[in-house]
């Protein structure tokens, strides 16, 4: 473990948490992926926000090839009310329904087990749930062309048997929200 | 001395703010509007961000009127501001647009 949390190489925390879905959901049961993705994320922030569509791409584009992508709210609801797992599972319904699981981490046990940072901060891990790529989904929030090319690149070297290179970049966003 | 009627609101907490005074800065050559006529504030807490009705970092103000008045719900504190682009887009910093067209009313 870094001084950051997780460091390249890393086995991936155990971790169940519940769902926006009502389900509760375990990070280390899902044998057949091959590959897995974690994202902190929020309601509030705009950075998330901002490469929010972007991640739900590379959720529907990666499915068919076994990777499995998970999104985590770890603020403190108490003063951003906006980040309350009743605000995260009323904004799945408006939008109609999320790719994957949004998982809230009231405890905030998973942000600091991980290290995260940053909304939106992405950890990607192999089909042994080893870390191989932490950072920023792409260089540009402000710029859909981007189209998470950080997370893509780093997901096309786990699933080719590779590792990714950069391995980290600075994730870019809001500070996640501690208690 | 001519006293400031641009406002730039800001927390560190929120990493959009020097983006934000740049393109203020920027805009504000463009248009002719002089360094003396902008102030920038740090805000530093929660005290500060309620007794200034701070809905977020960064917000910008031209005569003290929003450049995009935020929703009459949004909480007031230390936050990253959303800003709705033009096209729809979410994004912590305003439409260069919206700005310059605050800033036009201004230098007019």
């Amino acid at each position: 473990m870094s001084e950051n949390g997780m460091a390249i190489g890393d086995k991936a925390p155990a971790l169940t948490l519940p769902g926006t879905d009502g389900a509760q959901h375990d990070l280390g049961v899902d044998d057949a992926s091959t590959a897995t993705v974690v994202y902190w994320t929020c309601n509030h922030c705009p950075y998330a926000l901002a490469w929010q569509d972007r991640l739900h791409d590379v959720a529907r584009d990666y499915s068919s090839r076994g990777v499995r992508v998970i999104a985590i709210n770890s603020n403190d609801a108490g003063r951003y009310p906006a980040d309350s797992f009743d605000a995260m599972v009323g904004r799945v319904e408006r939008e109609g329904g999320w790719p994957h699981p949004y998982l809230h981490d009231e405890s905030q046990a998973a942000a600091r087990a991980f290290g995260a940072r940053r909304t939106p901060e992405v950890f990607v891990f192999d089909r042994d749930l080893r870390l191989r790529y932490r950072g920023a989904p792409d260089a540009d929030y402000d710029d859909p062309a981007e189209d998470a090319a950080w997370l893509r690149a780093a997901l096309e070297a786990v699933l080719g048997g590779g590792r990714p290179d950069p391995a980290e970049t600075e994730p870019v966003g809001c500070g996640v929200k501690w208690k | 001395m001519v006293a400031a009627e641009i406002q730039l609101l800001w927390w560190r907490g929120c990493p959009s703010w020097e983006r934000a005074l740049t393109m203020l800065r920027e805009q504000m050559a463009t248009l002719g509007l002089g360094e003396e006529r902008l102030e920038v504030i740090e805000i530093e807490d929660e005290a500060d961000a309620e007794c200034l009705g701070f809905p977020g970092s960064p917000t910008i103000l031209v005569d003290g009127i929003d450049i995009q008045p935020p929703d009459p719900e949004q909480a007031i504190g230390l936050t990253c501001r959303v800003y709705r682009r033009r096209d729809g887009r979410f994004s912590p910093l305003p439409d260069p647009n919206d700005l310059r067209d605050a800033l036009a009313r201004r230098s007019g």
